[in-house]
């Protein structure tokens, strides 16, 4: 009846579960009572749950991001605490197969559900604002995309409580997870929640390359486009190319683990080193989708503040082009240990060298846009030049990595983690923070506190130096990567240093909580009616702050880059005039299938790793029930009408005027 | 084939002929691919290369019949991007083969 589940499946033994679970709980409990207590059901199913508008959604994959990014976290202090304790003999307080899963899920939930949901959150909300453009292409896909990354969400969690997580690795490799060294349910909830969460972004992934070729406004050729759409469309052909790789290896171990088919097994012709190859051809050009969309961030941010043109708009463009072809021939880089010999190793370490040229093309443009330009030292700005110092220390030590030889050395150790994290941190996380400041106001219509912002760089800056600079120099010692204790009690100085590091930037989350607190206790005063706060180039700031579900009254018509900084330019300035006569404008319907598709792929995803094959048969005539009912339902789109929209234009400008 | 519909940007959306004939060139691909290894009666080259040849028409069936890949359409993007994902593909399997094989000589895989 329940398949594999029973009540032994909930570790009630394991203190800090337990009391994780229970907080998790009572949080829970609270926001359900009191979205109840207000009587906000309603408006959260009409507003947010079923809204296909690009701008809600963007702000709910934010949102998940930044639950996420807590529950990361505290992934993360709890290795560096076991770290810091366990040295010289001593166990610590965190069991092998405890602290295996806890590596595992911050690996997961970093990279799947939080660096994806903030780089997808901000194109949903940035890029067809950018183009001019009124909603997306497929506008019920992207509700449908949220929610399946939401369904891969909510299955990671569940395996804090019921049953357990992997034990293997972020990235699962075989024959470790496969059934013979893996019997539990841990890879398999690792499996159905990349799975499915998966095909989400590769819907996304198709939904923006169309949007962007498609849906530009008028005028805007792709040489108009503004940097960051540049990168989303790379970032995007990344995704719709690297995606199904990812798919169909996961597929293949799921086969072995479910079929007992031998893909990957250690014997019956099984290649282990297959599974390696395969994810790590997904798993290259994936790191290149997080950093591209960040690279625009900084590209917007640094012309914006600077009040100058970017430099270089087109070698930007070439750059970020070279990198989206060159991401596919590197992924060899990570496993030079593996045996493939000396030619085959020095072909992939040329090639990741290689890739460092167009990135410091970039660094290049970034710091000749700055050069006697007007800077404005903005929390924007600040993360800017954090990135490019942090970012470019993190490039040289890819660079000494994409050495065989040296590689050979380093292979494993903590050089690798302080690599990684200082190009993900230094360039994922401080872009998709900078880019959360920068276009907070066009989603909300308020600024975001400044002195807490600045003070969430400065802690999340040196947190990161504190956390990862000792980390590069044990490697030199052989500290490796993944180690429960160790018997050097020599590395425990700098294992704390490293923990003191992991508390500050815990300080810098908790900044930007509050940051956001008092933003918005404080939104009157910030309110920015205008639409256009920091004076920016690009289309999004011509329209209002939020801006109305249409986006644009009328669709602008752009011919330069940059172009509504040429429009603020013309003699007399850009003015923000009512027009006189308004027209019907054709928008999609909000749509129930996508939130019923995503909680019914929950139960199958769930039933698939507790191997209940009933509930899978179920759930599985769901899914295909609710997408026949919206192919075959032909009320998915409405007009408004010309006075609504007439009416929302006159209240935008009336407050106008009362501001002036 | 006159019959085929194409709208004013040259996409093509097909017709039942065309759809009927890539049904059963589909369902014909997939029979040779599963028999050659169903009967048993061919060596292992013969049966490799026969799935690989299968494979690759049937991607091309399914691209031209199905999906209406063609060089007018959308002013050549079509065939852009798909010489593109060509391009991409070919680097991901040869790179995969080459990796492969010197993997399998230098740790000598396989006895």
């Amino acid at each position: 009846m329940f398949g594999k589940l029973s009540l032994d499946s909930i570790p009630y033994h394991e203190p800090i579960i337990m009391v994780t679970a229970a907080v998790i709980g009572i949080v829970g409990a609270l926001v359900v009572g009191l979205v109840t207590y207000y009587r906000k059901w309603g408006y959260l199913w009409r507003e947010w749950i079923t809204s296909i508008d690009h701008k809600k959604l963007g702000i709910m994959y934010f949102l998940v991001a930044l639950v996420m990014m807590v529950r990361g976290f505290a992934d993360a202090i709890m290795m560096r605490t076991q770290q810091a304790i366990a040295a010289g003999g001593a166990e610590g307080y965190l069991p092998p197969h405890h602290y295996d899963q806890i590596f595992t899920a911050h690996g997961v939930i970093m990279i799947f559900f939080v660096a994806m949901p903030m780089v997808i959150g901000l194109m949903n909300l940035v890029v067809p604002l950018q183009i001019g453009a009124r909603d997306v292409a497929f506008p019920f896909m992207n509700n449908l995309s949220f929610w399946l990354t939401a369904a891969g969400v909510v299955l990671v969690n569940i395996s804090l409580v019921v049953g357990e997580f992997a034990k293997t690795g972020w990235l699962a490799y075989a024959p470790l997870s496969e059934l013979q060294y893996s019997p539990d349910v841990g890879v398999d909830y690792w499996i159905w929640a990349l799975q499915i969460s998966g095909i989400g972004t590769t819907l996304t992934g198709i939904n923006f390359f169309v949007t962007i070729m498609k849906m530009r406004t008028k005028g805007m050729t792709l040489f108009r486009m503004p940097i960051f759409t540049w990168t989303a469309l790379c970032a995007n052909v990344l995704i719709i190319l690297a995606f199904p790789v990812l798919t169909v290896t996961i597929a293949l171990l799921t086969l072995d683990r479910y079929l007992g088919m031998n893909f990957f097994t250690n014997d019956m012709g099984g290649s282990q080193m297959m599974y390696v190859n395969l994810i790590w051809i997904w798993g290259h050009p994936e790191v290149y989708i997080l950093i591209l969309p960040a690279f625009g961030v900084f590209s917007e941010v640094i012309a914006t503040f600077t009040k100058k043109r970017l430099f270089g708009y087109k070698t930007m463009v070439w750059a970020t082009a070279a990198i989206t072809v060159l991401s596919f021939i590197v992924w060899l880089h990570h496993f030079f240990t593996m045996g493939a010999g000396a030619n085959v190793n020095a072909f992939f370490g040329i090639m990741t060298m290689i890739i460092a040229v167009p990135t410091g093309v970039k660094i290049f443009n970034w710091l000749f846009t700055m050069y006697r330009g007007r800077i404005q030292f903005t929390s924007p700005v600040l993360w800017t030049i954090g990135f490019i110092i942090t970012f470019t220390l993190g490039g040289m030590t890819g660079v000494m990595l994409a050495v065989p030889g040296a590689n050979f050395v380093l292979h494993n150790s903590l050089f690798v983690i302080a690599h990684f994290h200082n190009v993900i941190i230094g360039g994922v996380v401080f872009g998709m923070l900078a880019g959360l400041t920068y276009w907070f106001p066009k989603a909300f219509g308020f600024t975001l506190n400044e002195k807490w912002g600045k003070r969430s760089f400065w802690c999340w800056l040196v947190g990161f130096y504190l956390a990862f600079m000792p980390l590069y120099a044990l490697s030199f010692f052989g500290a490796m990567r993944r180690m429960q204790s160790y018997e050097q009690a020599e590395w425990q100085p700098l294992m704390i240093v490293a923990w003191v590091g992991a508390v500050i930037i815990a300080l810098g989350i908790a900044c930007l909580v509050i940051q956001l607190v008092v933003s918005v206790r404080d939104r009157e005063k910030n309110r920015d009616l205008t639409g256009d706060p920091w004076d920016a180039r690009t289309l999004e700031w011509a329209t209002s702050s939020p801006p109305p579900k249409y986006n644009f009254a009328f669709l602008p018509a752009v011919d330069s880059i940059d172009s509504f900084w040429e429009m603020k330019q013309q003699p007399g300035g850009f003015k923000r005039e009512l027009a006189t006569k308004f027209e019907d404008i054709h928008m999609p319907k909000n749509t129930t299938e996508g939130p019923i598709i995503g909680v019914i792929s929950i139960v199958f995803g769930f039933a698939l790793i507790w191997h209940i094959w009933w509930l899978v048969g179920v759930s599985a005539i769901g899914i295909f029930a609710t997408y026949m009912f919206r192919i075959f339902n032909d009320d998915i789109d409405y007009h408004v009408h010309a006075d609504e929209v007439e009416r929302t234009e006159r209240e935008y400008h009336k407050r106008l005027e009362m501001q002036a | 084939m006159s019959d085929i519909h194409t709208s004013h940007d040259g996409a093509s959306h097909g017709s039942y002929k065309s759809y009927i004939i890539g049904l059963v060139l589909s369902i014909v691909l997939t029979l040779i691919a599963f028999g050659v290894v169903m009967t048993g009666s061919f060596s292992v080259p013969v049966m490799m290369v026969t799935i690989v040849v299968t494979a690759v028409a049937q991607v091309l069936v399914q691209l031209i019949l199905f999906m209406h890949l063609n060089t007018k359409a959308e002013g050549g993007w079509n065939v852009i991007s798909f010489v593109f994902t060509i391009g991409i593909l070919v680097m991901i399997v040869v790179g995969s083969l080459w990796i492969m094989h010197n993997i399998h000589v230098n740790m000598m895989l396989g006895g």
